[in-house]
């Protein structure tokens, strides 16, 4: 029996390691910039590592940094306030997917919903208040429809400012792409 | 007993555990309210709202707070891992946490060290992490909108984020992504699809479809997935086989939304108020 639980224990440690679908890479210019974007990361409690780039990708230089995947937003938005935005931020398991980048518009008349992958976003068209956030399954979701319903477009702070999560950045999509239809 | 899992929209919000009553527009756990707008508390609170008519208990829950930083999830997943295994729950729903497939996989093993194998829902973050680690078969019921069908059935995609080209053409092409789903193993034994047309399906296909009434107003109303879920869950804790109790909530939710009238500004919590309503003319109905 004790034999069985330690096979058990010894199968179940492999699956956990064997499976990196939730993480993701990020692609430098060069090598300076991976070490101070690991420097970056790791001091604001990141997990991260450094690791050789997979065949599938073609620039950039011969380290890249392994990050959840999930908390790309979040992830990119630190970057970014440090200086080193990343050339490229893909999945390990599939590097050539892209981000979703086909809106569609529903027109209720009064208000107007624009989908960007799994995230909805609704205005009022005569206010352009922003009168709902559906869909999405990440934690900020919640977070972002409570902070962004009943402000005005123009008023609202933007996914990308509060947003965390490739829900969040999905939000933002959409909300970019409502901006742009009213003009803003 | 349902233990429903999820998170609240507060950075500062405990890790409580209890049994969920409602108050108002609240939920409450251990005295700690949090607001019924959409995500985990919408689900309680339809769950609740469902349970009172059938009277059957109230939910537990396992809630903490996270804005999506996924600390609270964290502390909520290692939590589980340790709690889980004694618990003796009938049902299990996972909801908004932040998908994390090493702990996704903690959580499973936990369950396994319970007595009796719960019935599980995912719906979710949780339900693109249980995809993401290639464990989906190990649950009985996902409950994914038209979008995450299309996430489910790309065998490549670790979120919607990233799902790829057919996620916008995906309702004329909905038996293809449910085989598809299946056929890479990234489907629960049930799958209850959200959208404009509500459908139940397995392994062999679309099993029931729910189409009225029908509220356009809904896709846009933040929540509206989370109530049917919280529905569903009840019904199958009260007893009924998934399939069956997926395509009732289905109908209990758009019943409520047809009560409700609602405008795409509407507020999920005014459908919540009519599932008692539409709960009862779907049970006089098939009586």
């Amino acid at each position: 029996m004790a034999f069985l639980n330690i096979l058990k224990k010894r199968k179940s440690k492999a699956f956990l390691e064997s499976n990196r679908w939730d993480r993701g890479i990020l692609v430098f210019e060069n090598t300076s910039e991976v070490i101070r974007a690991e420097s970056v990361l790791k001091s604001e409690g990141w997990k991260i590592r450094v690791m050789g780039p997979p065949p599938e990708i073609r620039s950039g230089c011969d380290l890249v940094i392994e990050f959840p995947l999930i908390e790309e937003l979040n992830i990119s938005r630190t970057l970014q306030l440090a200086g080193i935005p990343p050339k490229e931020m893909v999945p390990v398991n599939s590097p050539l997917l892209q981000p979703v980048n086909l809106f569609q518009a529903k027109d209720f008349g009064q208000y107007l919903m624009i989908r960007a992958a799994n995230m909805k976003l609704t205005i009022d068209k005569e206010t352009q208040n922003i009168v709902n956030v559906s869909g999405g399954g990440c934690p900020d979701v919640p977070y972002l429809a409570h902070q962004m319903v009943n402000k005005s477009l123009a008023e609202a702070p933007s996914p990308k400012e509060i947003g965390h999560t490739l829900c969040g950045y999905a939000l933002q999509l959409a909300y970019e792409e409502m901006r742009r239809k009213c003009s803003l | 007993m349902l233990a429903v899992v999820g998170t609240v929209p507060e950075q500062d919000f405990p890790l409580l555990e209890g049994e969920i009553s409602l108050e108002d527009v609240n939920i409450s756990i251990q005295g700690k309210c949090v607001s019924i707008n959409r995500g985990t508390s919408a689900l309680l609170a339809a769950a609740i709202k469902t349970a009172d008519v059938l009277g059957q208990p109230a939910p537990y829950g396992y809630l903490v707070g996270d804005i999506g930083l996924g600390d609270g999830s964290c502390r909520l997943y290692e939590y589980l891992t340790r709690n889980l295994g004694q618990s003796n729950f009938k049902t299990i729903t996972f909801h908004y946490l932040q998908p994390d497939v090493d702990w996704h996989n903690r959580v499973l093993f936990a369950i396994e060290e319970m007595e009796r194998r719960p019935i599980l829902i995912a719906d979710a973050g949780f339900m693109y992490a249980a995809k993401m680690s290639g464990q989906s078969a190990m649950y009985d019921l996902f409950t994914p909108d038209v979008g995450e069908l299309a996430f489910l059935a790309d065998e490549e995609a670790p979120h919607p984020f990233y799902t790829r080209g057919f996620i916008l053409h995906e309702e004329k092409r909905l038996p293809e992504l449910i085989d598809r789903a299946y056929q890479h193993n990234n489907a629960a034994r049930y799958l209850l699809v959200k959208g404009k047309k509500d459908y139940v399906a397995d392994l062999h296909g679309i099993q029931a479809t729910i189409d009225s009434p029908a509220e356009e107003a809904m896709e846009a109303i933040g929540g509206t997935g989370d109530t049917l879920t919280g529905v569903v869950s009840v019904l199958i804790q009260a007893g009924l086989e998934v399939s069956e109790a997926a395509t009732i909530a289905a109908q209990v939710n758009r019943l409520a939304g047809y009560y409700a009238k609602p405008t795409p500004a509407a507020q999920v919590m005014a459908i919540v108020q009519h599932i008692p309503r539409a709960l009862e003319k779907i049970i006089e109905k098939n009586r």
